[in-house]
């Protein structure tokens, strides 16, 4: 059963995943990425981080891609007419799919995965709590300081666009 | 066949590539954010799935911080992509090349 969930949702997100990739409109991009999030959502859940995918699919679908599909509305663009690409692209392109053969191949056949021991039960909430406020509680600090200079940022980088636009 | 450990890296990896070509291929800005997106998530992937294995949380717990980091270059990406908007009333990136001459 858990082999069934697993594949299941792991073709949900490969699946939405090219259809980012490849979707002329990028609204249905937008899409495809909460598709997509959806099936990692789950993913979580099968590995025993019920947690994760709740805060997963608060933050990146409520918050991220709802923002996406509001900026791509606001700015009204039309669907790209797709200019051929350059040599050095599609030399990135071949380079990045052999660097994922190469990679796959050889954690199949030399990666030593140990694993330690049967998973338990899963971490609850006050596992969580424990290792943010003791182990990680300067990172946790720390972000929280990042959040506030990226919303700081924001403010500003609108600020100033509205200005230039008065200015002009 | 159970599902171990390498079928979840396999998966990261093949989403984080999906994301790369994106980042790579893609004209438009929005869209090669998204795939951005795709990449951070990949990683969690992997993340999680080795603490979920190895029985310990130090995974999980990173994967807040990317949560919330990416949170925040979402915010301040989107709020860049807008005011290059109402500068130059585009978003694809060839039209983006004034830095170059």
């Amino acid at each position: 059963m858990a082999n069934l969930l697993f594949y299941f949702f792991a073709s949900l997100a490969l699946v939405s995943a090219v259809l980012v990739v490849v979707s002329k409109n990028p609204v249905n991009a937008a899409l495809g990425l909460l598709l997509s999030l959806v099936g990692v959502a789950g993913l979580f859940v099968l590995l025993n981080a019920a947690l994760l995918a709740f805060v997963l699919l608060l933050v990146y679908a409520g918050a991220v891609v709802a923002l996406f599909l509001f900026i791509i509305m606001l700015l009204d663009t039309r669907p790209e007419q797709q200019k051929p690409f350059q040599r050095m692209t599609l030399i990135a392109a071949t380079l990045g799919g052999a660097l994922l053969v190469v990679g796959v191949l050889s954690l199949n056949q030399r990666a030593v995965l140990t694993v330690g021991g049967a998973p338990g039960t899963g971490p609850t909430l006050k596992h969580y709590a424990e290792q943010l406020f003791t182990t990680y509680l300067l990172p946790v600090q720390l972000v929280g300081f990042l959040l506030l200079i990226a919303m700081l940022g924001v403010i500003v980088l609108s600020k100033k666009s509205d200005q230039a636009e008065e200015g002009s | 066949m159970i599902v171990d450990l390498p079928h979840y890296l396999l998966l990261s990896a093949v989403l984080f590539v999906l994301g790369f070509f994106g980042v790579l291929l893609r004209k438009n800005t929005l869209v090669i954010y998204m795939c951005l997106e795709l990449m951070l998530i990949a990683a969690t992937i992997a993340l999680a799935a080795f603490s979920h294995f190895n029985d310990t949380l130090d995974g999980n717990v990173f994967v807040f911080f990317i949560l919330t980091i990416a949170a925040a270059e979402v915010a301040v990406g989107l709020a860049i992509i807008v005011a290059l908007f109402r500068k130059r009333g585009t978003v694809q990136v060839e039209a983006l090349n004034h830095l170059r001459h």
